[in-house]
């Protein structure tokens, strides 16, 4: 299937989702007026990856931060990989945040409480 | 206005350490070049990443508030020269930042920003955080993107109470001063 790419711009992350290897990235800040515009691209493509699923399935979430408008979307993200997820496919959440960021590190483990999928949440020195 | 006030409205902002202040109107442009000033200026002032951070998120949901709220209740508004006018002021005293918000609210809105603030107020980090998950899961997302969740995580962030005040305007409508500290 066709590789999601977007770039990044000042108030929305890159994207990088890859169907071919299983492998979709976020990197950035994500803090768009509107999260529904930016995001229904993203849960279409994953929607549409569920049928064809790699046997394992990396998600690598890189934000530096996000609004609330974008939180909730993501979480929307996460339960359409968690139906994918039943079967077709293995999902890992590697949720990463950078050193001392406790906010984000919190934030991993809230979604890593409420959605039913394998989180890994990672400190690394920059993102 | 006299000319020589434009000196008095210097020396107070200098006066009472105001770093940027904006009067006008609310739009997605202007806030991201606020952010990037404030990107600047919080370099400048050497301040740690988490606190960065916790600042831009602020200013991000103060910013969409106020302009999605101004969106929705204001079509028979004829106070000052703009619906959309509103102030945004952030200070920085005792390496704490500061930044404070003020904009008309029709009093038909006022009742629930309070109960939201009264809540957010009583609240300790943990139970805070509960509340956010609780609305996470819970809540829809409106057509226009908000979830509902600004004050909550505007209370996470800052983890010190909400300033906030009512002016009586007029019969329909009050000026909402918020006051929010992050260290």
């Amino acid at each position: 299937m066709e590789k999601l790419h977007i770039e990044g711009s000042a108030k929305t992350p890159s994207v990088s989702f890859d169907g071919q290897v299983g492998i979709l990235e976020m990197r950035g800040r994500s803090i768009p007026e509107n999260s529904i515009e930016f995001f229904q691209p993203l849960m279409d493509w994953v929607d549409a990856y569920g049928s064809q699923a790699t046997s394992e399935t990396r998600v690598d979430m890189k934000l530096e931060y996000f609004n609330t408008s974008s939180s909730k979307c993501i979480l929307d993200l996460f339960k359409r990989l968690e139906k994918i997820n039943n079967g077709q496919s293995q999902v890992l959440i590697n949720w990463f945040y950078e050193t001392d960021d406790e906010d984000m590190q919190e934030a991993g483990e809230d979604y890593a409480a409420i959605v039913d999928l394998k989180f890994e949440i990672q400190e690394i020195d920059e993102i | 206005m006299a000319l020589t006030d434009v000196y008095n409205y210097y020396r107070r902002m200098e006066d009472e350490q105001v770093i940027l202040s904006f009067k006008g109107e609310f739009s997605a442009e202007l806030l991201t070049s606020i952010l990037h000033i404030m990107e600047s200026k919080m370099i400048e002032l050497s301040i740690p990443m988490q606190m960065k951070k916790r600042v831009f998120n602020v200013l991000v949901e103060c910013f969409q508030n106020l302009y999605h709220h101004i969106e929705d209740d204001f079509s028979d508004f004829q106070m000052d020269s703009s619906k959309n006018a509103a102030l945004v002021m952030v200070k920085y005293v005792d390496n704490k930042i500061m930044v404070l918000t003020g904009n008309y609210i029709p009093k038909g809105s006022m009742d629930e920003l309070k109960r939201k603030l009264v809540l957010v107020n009583e609240l300790d980090e943990k139970e805070l955080r509960e509340l956010y998950q609780q609305r996470l899961l819970n809540n829809k997302v409106s057509q226009k993107g908000t979830a509902g969740l600004g004050i909550i995580d505007i209370a996470r962030k800052s983890k010190n109470e909400l300033g906030y005040e009512f002016v009586d305007v007029n019969d329909d409508y009050s000026f909402f001063c918020l006051s929010i500290v992050i260290e």
